[in-house]
Order: structure tokens, then sequence, then C-alpha cells
């Protein structure tokens, strides 16, 4: 019989990692299991864009709560992490979209979150290499940007100096009250268990609503100097927000390499992890309208991912509904790096019994989703 | 942005050996043929800047006939299209290949595709192999063909390999003082290997003859640089022999380690890879249909083998494999000549032991030994140290770390080499429903 462990974790991308360190801290005596590699899922797929959202009042909790947590993690960051405060500049593309920037700005003013409207002069000054033209946009200096593997391993590295035990190349095969079963054929006795697995977590907890949502990205050579912001563009949310099979939409991020990042595509119903020339032809199509000198950089790499996807685009953090002892920490889409701190804080909140600094009822994996999929 | 497209019945991608002989087979067996090399000049790594690619007795008497004369020959049928300084950067669905010249790009659409990427050298870390004047030896050939002046410069060759040979001879041709080739592989079996080549004349010839003309210089068995030193450039190589270690005053040192076959384009198409090299079977047709590979990238085995399959190549994808069939003998004459090729020039044990914690192993990302060592896999080495993340790919570094640590890389994703963003945004890259 193996050593026995408070919790059992799941999954060690950045939310797995990130709950093994909130729940050490505590004092638990952690395992993380980790099939593959640290942070090698879509942790390693996504942007790193730590960015303050206001999909809905919950969604803003969360992301604000989180950012907040991030500036403080940033102190102690090494520099591998690549952690960079670019601020986020919101894109409108006409003057319909312009309202959509002051009714942004208001929203965030009013929650105290700094966001500055640039019109079209100012838009084009801070970003010479968009398109002629636009209207303007929203800076939102705040958001940064960071490189998620390597966060995740320090995370899980400051976890093992709790006390946590990273378990890798291996999956969990079985789970029962009282322990885990790995596929090397271990068993581990457990108090309780986390599924952080991501896209895959419901292979664990079936039937908890978690789809996978494949996204594509694409990094060209180094250009320093060509992007200077996260950018996003406004119509991101209908992107987002489309229950369709397929979507893209402009995002482009500048590394501290010099590299310029570029999204993003949304897929629901694709399984297969290869690059499909179809959508990378579209969400480029896409970027190339907003920034046309795109078209002539260097690409050196493509890749995708999926995203664990919710119906109503909120995580799922807390007790798995009907299964004791059970948590979840999963269901992130495309917001897990930025939500990855919050996620820890809160499920550690309800695991020991702490009061919380945000309420945790939107995200309980026992409220009512709204299955409103194809409105 | 550009909107081209062309096709063709028979796209050979690579112009050197392999991909001239297929071209000219394929065009010649009545198929219309698009021929494209990345290098503005074809030939490949061994005959490009040579007058002429001829290919007569002295160096070959497997390939005799007339085709073969009249490669590379400014007489081209007007079936063989040739596009110099193209390169096939994606493969957006089946039948279409993305390709780019510096300026512009281009769909290709053909019915069959004969892959003849090629080799490229293999290089291992070692202290001081970032200083400037350590290059690769093709690749100091390469800068010399191109108006390097390399005349009565003190040259160290080393490695291993057939190859340091002939760019021993070619630098001795543009009076460079070669000083030495240090040769990893043992005297044993490279005295076994000559003794093999008695079975084949050609190569005994080839062999005899680079020999004479290199006999003032010292061709060392067994014999390996550990370190390149400098302040700010290459001025000696530490050497190693058995037990005893000297140094070497130098201006260049040129260092392969054998070669590796170019099979990414291969393995973006999805074809089977076998022991690093592209699965064929004898009509040179790969695992997936209507696509062929000869040459390097189906095993390391020089020139011979790459004319005879992609002569073979050729006909099978112009639909005369039958034809193609009485070249078998030839081809098991030329593989079993590779197989002895490659075991003769296996890399020695020792040489894993050359690098130090500082000395870098992935040199666009500056990843050293010492990060690699906390790695566990190569997606690890990837996700967390960088490394292979920079504009070469991994290609440099990908089979050193093969070597090092026995990683793999990961699998193929477009673009196969650094492509410009427009490339990928191709119109043709769905499926049109007409």
């Amino acid at each position: 019989m193996s050593k026995s462990f408070d919790a059992v974790i799941a999954g060690a991308g950045i939310v797995g990692t990130a709950c093994a360190l909130e729940l050490a801290k505590a004092g638990l005596c952690v395992a993380v299991v980790e099939p593959h590699v640290v942070g090698g899922g879509a942790t390693a797929a996504g942007m790193g864009h730590v960015v303050v959202m206001d999909d809905s009042e919950a969604q803003f909790a969360l992301t604000h709560y989180s950012q907040q947590l991030w500036q403080q993690l940033a102190e102690e960051l090494p520099a591998f992490g690549e952690s960079e405060q670019r601020g986020t500049i919101w894109v409108a593309a006409d003057e319909e979209e312009m309202l959509e920037v002051r009714r942004k700005q208001a929203y965030y003013n009013a929650r105290g979150v700094t966001a500055e409207i640039l019109d079209a002069h100012a838009l084009a000054e801070a970003e010479p290499n968009l398109r002629p033209g636009l209207p303007g946009g929203l800076f939102v200096p705040g958001d940064s940007v960071v490189y998620p593997p390597c966060v995740a391993a320090h995370l899980m590295r400051r976890a093992q100096d709790h006390g946590a035990v990273l378990m890798p190349g291996r999956s969990v095969t079985a789970i029962a009250d009282n322990g885990v079963r790995l596929s090397d054929g271990t068993n581990v006795p457990m108090g309780l268990f986390v599924n952080a697995a991501g896209s895959w977590s419901p292979e664990l907890d079936p039937g908890i609503g978690v789809k996978k949502r494949k996204g594509h990205l694409l990094i060209t050579d180094r250009y320093p100097g060509f992007v200077h912001h996260q950018l996003v563009e406004l119509g991101y949310l209908k992107s987002a927000h489309s229950m369709t099979s397929e979507s893209v939409a402009f995002n482009a991020q500048p590394r501290s390499t010099g590299q310029v990042l570029i999204g993003s595509s949304r897929q629901f119903g694709a399984e297969g992890a290869e690059v499909e020339a179809h959508m990378l032809r579209r969400m480029l199509l896409r970027a190339c309208e907003y920034m046309p000198g795109l078209a002539r950089l260097r690409t050196v790499r493509t890749w995708t991912g999926f995203r664990a996807a919710t119906p109503d685009k909120l995580p799922l953090i807390g007790p798995s509904p009907g299964r004791e002892n059970r948590y979840l920490a999963t269901g992130h889409e495309g917001l897990g790096i930025t939500t990855s701190l919050g996620t820890a804080k809160l499920l550690a909140d309800q695991i020991l019994k702490r009061t919380p600094s945000i309420p945790f009822a939107p995200y309980l994996p026992s409220r009512s989703m709204e299955h409103d999929a194809h409105a | 942005m550009t909107e081209a497209h062309v096709s063709c019945d028979v796209l050979v991608v690579g112009g050197g050996p392999a991909g001239l002989t297929a071209a000219q087979v394929a065009c010649e067996s009545g198929a219309k043929t698009i021929l494209l090399d990345d290098n503005p000049a074809f030939g490949g790594q061994i005959w490009r800047g040579a007058k002429h690619f001829r290919f007569d007795n002295k160096v070959l008497d497997l390939i005799s006939d007339q085709t073969a004369a009249q490669l590379g020959t400014t007489d081209e049928p007007a079936r063989l299209r040739k596009m110099p300084g193209w390169r096939v950067v994606a493969a957006p669905r089946p039948g279409v290949a993305t390709a780019e010249s510096l300026s512009e790009t281009n769909s290709i659409h053909f019915q069959k595709l004969i892959l003849a990427t090629g080799a490229r050298e293999r290089f291992l870390p070692f202290p001081g192999w970032t200083l400037p004047n350590v290059m690769g030896a093709g690749g100091l050939q390469a800068m010399v063909k191109s108006g390097l002046p390399i005349a009565g410069k003190r040259v160290v060759i080393a490695g291993t390999g057939p190859l340091l040979l002939a760019v021993a001879e070619y630098l001795k041709q543009c009076r460079a003082d070669v000083r030495l080739i240090a040769e990893q592989a043992s005297g044993s079996s490279l005295f076994r290997f000559g003794l093999s080549l008695t079975s084949h004349p050609a190569k005994l010839f080839q062999a005899a003859m680079l020999k004479a003309r290199l006999l003032t210089v010292p061709y060392l068995t067994d014999c390996w640089v550990t370190r390149a030193e400098g302040k700010d450039t290459l001025e000696r190589v530490c050497l190693r022999q058995e037990s005893k270690s000297w140094q070497l005053e130098c201006d260049y040192l040129a260092t392969g380690f054998h070669l590796i076959p170019n099979t990414e384009l291969a393995e973006l198409m999805g074809c089977a890879i076998e022991n690093g090299c592209v699965k064929v079977d004898e009509d040179q047709q790969t695992s997936v249909p209507n696509v062929y590979c000869a040459g390097e990238p189906t095993g390391i085995g020089g020139v011979e083998k790459s004319v005879v399959e992609g002569r073979i190549a050729g006909l099978a994808a112009a639909g005369l494999a039958q034809e193609a069939r009485k070249y078998h003998a030839v081809w098991r004459h030329c593989a079993r000549f590779a197989g002895r090729l490659n075991e003769t020039f296996r890399l020695r044990e020792e040489l894993k032991a050359l690098s130090t914690d500082e000395t870098f192993v992935c040199r666009c990302e500056d990843v050293t030994l010492a990060q690699l060592r906390e790695c566990s896999t190569w997606r690890a080495a990837k996700l967390h140290r960088r490394c292979g993340m920079g504009p070469c790919q991994g290609r440099i570094c990908g089979p050193a770390v093969e070597f090092l640590f026995g990683w793999k890389p990961e699998s193929v994703r477009p673009p196969v080499f650094p492509a410009r963003v427009e490339s990928l945004t191709q119109a043709d890259v769905e499926e049109k429903s007409s």
C-alpha cells in the first residue's frame, strides 16, 4: 500500500498545479497525476493572456480577482515565466463597436479597473501596423501576458516545496471513495479527488457538460516592435459567444522574444489535434484584415489545443455533483490561464471551509446550466 | 497577396540526384512534370555548382544511358517545368502543395508527388561549436562555392562520413590549407568498409581518386575534436585520438557527423516513417497513395542509390512501374552499400560526453546541456526550455538531442519551413465543391 494523500489532483496544467500549490500551502498532503508533461496540454497551447473580462458579472469577478493574484505572483515569478504587463487593446472595427468600447469602459471604471478610450489617432499611434481607418479601441493597461508552461512548472515546484508529489507519465484510470488507481497499476489512497483534467475532465467525471473546443494558434519569427500590446478585436466576443461549430477572431500578442502570436479559432466537434488548413486560413485572413502587414511575416510554427468549454461559459469549481469527496476545477474555456489562480483559491476555500474573497456560488458545478447552446 | 496556382501530373520536390533523375524520367515518360528546389541552382548538395551533372562511367557505371547523360542540360522538354528557388512549405490537402519563392506564393496541384528532399548534416554540440568560423562541412563548401575566399586558409575537417572527404577534396582544389581530416569512425571499421567496396567498383574508384588527391592531407581515424577555442572567432581546435590529445591552430573548422534524412515534408504529408527514414515499397511509393520518395530520405546511401531510386520513382509515378522493376537489382546492390555505410559511420558513445553543462545544444534559443538535463522528454524540453522552438524548427538540435538523450521530436505541422503568413492563406486550401 502506498502513502496516503489528503488530495489527489488529476492534471498538471495551470489549473491543477495552481490548486496543488494552494492546497499544499494550507498543509494538505497533495499528489498530482499527469499523463504527459507539466503544463503540456491546453496550458501550452494557449496565448497566456491574463485579461479581465466582462462577459458576465461572475466572469468579471473571477477574472478581476485572479488578475490581482497574478500581480502578486509576478513578483516571485522567474524570468522564464516571461511575465510582461503589456495591456490589452480591444480594437473596434466600426462605430457600432465604438459604442461597445464606451460601454465597456464605463463598466470597467465603475469596478475599479483602469480603461482608457483610444480614438482613431491614438489607436494608430499605439499600434501603427493596424489597418488605417479604424475608429478606435479600449486600452486596458492592467492586463498582462505570461508563458504558461513555465508558470505551471513553477507552481508545481512551489507545491513540491510544500510537500506535494508529482506523479508524471501516468493517468487516473479508476476513482473509488478512498483512492485512485493509476494506469501503471498503482493504487493511491486518498481523502479527496480533484479533477483538473481540462478538456479531458469528462472522462473522469462523466456528465459534467464540458466539451472540447479546438483552437489554432500561430507564432512568427522575431519582429520586435511589430505589435506593442495584446490586441483583440471586439468582435472576439461574438466569436467566443457563438455556439456555432466554427468561428475566428483577430488576436495578436507580442512575446518578449519579439515574436508575434496570432489567433484565434474556435471549433466544436473537432476531435483530432491536427492543424486544419481551412481553419488556419480563415483565422489568418481575419488577422490580416486588421493587420495587413502580418501577411509578410514569417511563421515558424502553428499548433492546436483544446479548450474545456461549458454551456454557460463559466468554469466548474467545487464538489462534483452526486460524487462524494470529489471536486471539479475545470471548464475554463479560453480563460484558464487568467482564472487558474482564482480557481485554486476558491477550491481551497470550499475544501478548507475558509471564507472566500469572492462568492463561489456562480461557479459551483451544481448550478443549473442554461442550455441555450443554439440561441 | 498572390493568388496563383499551377498544375502538373508529377511534382518533384528536390533537385539533387534523385529529384533530377525522377523529373527527367517522369517527363520523358510523358508526364507533365514540375521540378522545384529551394536553392536557386539545381544539383543538390552534391552536384550544385558543378559545371554539368553528367553521369559517366568514372563516377558511376550503374547509369549509363542517354537520359542520364542529358540530366541538367539546358534542352528542357516542354513537359518539364523547372522552379528553382521555390520550396514547399505546406500541404493543405491531398493533391495540393503550397510553395514559396522569395517574393511569391504558388499552389501546385499534382496527381503524383515525388519527394526527393535529400539529407542534411548532423551536428553535435561540443564546447566552442558556436564560435564564428566553426561551421558545417557542407555549409563551408557551399559558402566557398558562393564566393567565400578560402585560398591559403587553414582548415580542419572533423566529424564522420564520406562527406568529409568530398569537402576536403573540394577545399583542396580551392587551394585551402587543409590541415587534418579527423574521422571519428574506427580504423578497423573503415578497413572493413574499404574491403566491402571491392564489390562496388565505382565506389572503389571514387574513393581511390579522392585519396590520391588528398595524399598531402593527414587523415586520422578514431579521432575527433573535443573543443574549439578562440577569443572572438576560432583560433584553434583541441583533438583527441585514443589517449593522445593535442591542439591545432586553424582558421576554419568544418564539422559534420554524417547525414540526417530530410523527412519533414513526408511526415507532413502523413507518410509512415521507420527508423528515421521514409518507408517505401519497391516502387518507391510511401504509405500515402500517389506520394513517392527517392534518395536520402528513404535511407542515407549516396548518389548511386539516389539516382536509381529517382529513376524507379519517376517511372512508377508516370505509370510505368513495370518498366521500373528492371532497376530493382541495381537498387538492392545500392541498398547493401547503404547499410554498410551507415554501420561504418555510426557515432561512438564518447561523443555524448563532449558537451559541458554550459554548452549550447539549441543555438536558436540558447538552451544549454544543463537545462536539457532537467527535462524528461522532447516536449518538456520544448515547452519548458524552448529547445527547438527557433527558426530552424529543431532541424539542427533535434538530431543532436536524439543522439544525446534518445528523445524523438514531435509530429511535424505546417509550415514545414518558416513561411510567410500569406502562404497559409492561399485560396485553394479548401476542396472545391464543383
